[in-house]
């Protein structure tokens, strides 16, 4: 594989930069794989990755129903946090964040990982309280955490409403200065290229019709363009999760919908770091080419659309004015949704299942894109050792069944209400 | 925008509804003895397919009461609406 590099680029300059390698090959499926990944997106490319990486396994396909990065991981804002209470979440998305900071070099790709803050906004004593408690929990975790009072919010985000007489006016916010963003799409073709190279077939256009499952063990899958034999198979695919696991007769705590997301306009350097509104469902930050990238609610019930309605992209900004009053003045430059896979308690499962061999990777909620590298590294971890790693226990398929649910914001099995 | 035909009221916007989740799930019977799977099943496990779903939604903002829609979790298309305790074919 070429290395990306100044040299290389001042080489390749001479030709007209005609003679680079293709990122990734476009492979014939095989007959057979040691594992194949059902899912391109980044989830399922970044295990892929740690498998050939961490694991030596590099007789390994993935399986993508359209384009690789063409889904959720090329849809989302961007946001990377590890700002959770809970430990199980705290120290996998922490886990993650270390992957962040070394991932560009790792794979020797700019994902622009930017690591300019995150501010939750609090709009009164009690929300005060309840950050002061999750960044404590945050600090025990190893987490940085600060808890900002409401002129210090003020000295960071002036552009913010400070006035007195507003619904929700702000006492402060709890910071983690770690946090940021990252280019969606790089994290995608950076570890394609790499998974590609150390020899892992990436195979698009390749739609997953059913299972070959005897004797409660995986023996491979029936794809659009052929039948493929597999030791072992994982499942990384999001907003379909339940469509394939209704092909293997199981039912999960899982519901699939709708999360839209817009950005307005480019405009001048306004705003260094991603806010999120305390009093509802709305989060912004400004890409590197000036848009504002916002987005908050889903659309509230089951969707497949993969395009949102106007009454929740209408409520949602609502909410971004009474934050933030000049994003009234900017027009709409783009807005798309993409389909979640909504778990049960709001964190994602990626554990073994009850058939031999088939694993699962879901239940992400809104929180995929940051959780790329950690989900994968720990789902190559779970199928390569056939049990799961200690950062993963907790995110088990029968924490339902057993009472050990990690709910976050509290909001019980109704995880789409707003 | 949806439009929610309320079985009590007539057509109208998806603003005055709120939504209440897969309306074919049914809670276990009383007085007989319920297996974990039965109320995982009730609880959490969902089918949340593609295509015709069946749902409860609230008129909230008008008579307040729960309904049933049919609708098409893909394209939105509302197929058929019914007041909550109205069986269905």
């Amino acid at each position: 594989m070429q290395k990306y590099s100044i040299f290389n680029l001042v080489k390749n300059a001479f030709s007209n930069h005609e003679n680079w390698d293709l990122a990734w090959k476009d492979p014939t499926p095989k007959e057979e794989y040691d594992v194949v990944i059902i899912g391109g997106g980044g989830h399922g490319l970044a295990t892929a990755y740690y498998l050939a990486k961490e694991h030596n396994i590099t007789k390994v396909a993935i399986i993508e129903k359209g384009w690789i990065g063409g889904g959720n991981v090329g849809r989302n804002t961007t946001i990377i946090r590890s700002n959770y209470m809970h430990d199980e979440n705290g120290l996998f998305s922490e886990f993650g964040m270390d992957l962040w900071r070394k991932m560009s070099q790792d794979l020797n790709y700019n994902v622009m990982f930017s690591p300019r803050g995150i501010i939750n906004l609090a709009h009164s004593d009690a929300q005060m309280n309840a950050y002061a408690r999750r960044g404590n929990s945050m600090r025990l975790n190893g987490i940085d955490a600060v808890l900002l009072n409401r002129e210090q919010v003020k000295e960071i985000i002036p552009m913010a409403d400070f006035s007195e007489n507003v619904r929700f006016p702000i006492f402060g916010g709890l910071m983690q200065p770690s946090a940021g963003t990252a280019r969606h799409d790089a994290v995608a073709w950076g570890y394609a290229r790499q998974a590609d190279s150390m020899g892992v077939d990436i195979i698009q256009n390749c739609e997953v019709i059913g299972f070959d499952v005897s004797a409660g063990k995986i023996n491979g899958i029936r794809t659009s363009r052929g039948n493929i034999k597999a030791k072992k198979v994982g499942l990384c695919v999001a907003g379909s999760t339940n469509i394939l696991a209704e092909k293997l007769n199981m039912t999960l705590p899982i519901e699939t919908h709708l999360l839209q997301a817009c950005v307005s306009e480019p405009v001048k350097p306004v705003l260094d770091n991603v806010v999120t509104f305390g009093a509802g469902h709305f989060y912004v930050s400004q890409s590197d080419k000036g848009e504002m990238v916002m987005g908050g609610d889903l659309d509230g019930y089951n969707s497949y659309a993969q395009r949102g309605n106007l009454p929740t992209l209408q409520h949602v900004l609502t909410e971004g004015i009474a934050m933030m009053p000049f994003l009234s003045k900017l027009k709409m430059l783009r807005t798309w949704g993409g389909i979640m896979d909504m778990s049960m308690d709001g964190s994602p499962i990626i554990d073994k299942t009850h058939i031999e061999g088939l694993y699962l990777n879901c239940g992400w909620c809104y929180g995929g894109f940051k959780a790329t590298p950690a989900s994968g590294w720990t789902f190559a971890h779970t199928i390569a050792q056939d049990r799961v790693h200690e950062l993963n226990a907790g995110y088990s398929l029968n924490r339902f069944s057993t009472g050990h649910l990690i709910d976050e914001k509290g909001l019980g099995t109704k995880t789409w209400i707003s | 925008m949806l439009y929610i035909n309320c079985p009590h009221c007539g057509m109208r916007s998806q603003n005055e509804f709120s939504y209440g989740g897969d309306a074919s799930v049914k809670r276990p019977e009383l007085n007989k003895e319920v297996s974990d799977q039965e109320w995982d099943n009730f609880v959490y496990n969902r089918k949340s397919l593609r295509g015709k779903h069946l749902e409860l939604w609230q008129h909230i903002s008008g008579c307040r009461q729960w309904i049933k829609v049919e609708r098409d979790t893909a394209t939105h298309e509302i197929f058929r609406t019914f007041k909550a305790d109205e069986e269905f074919a």
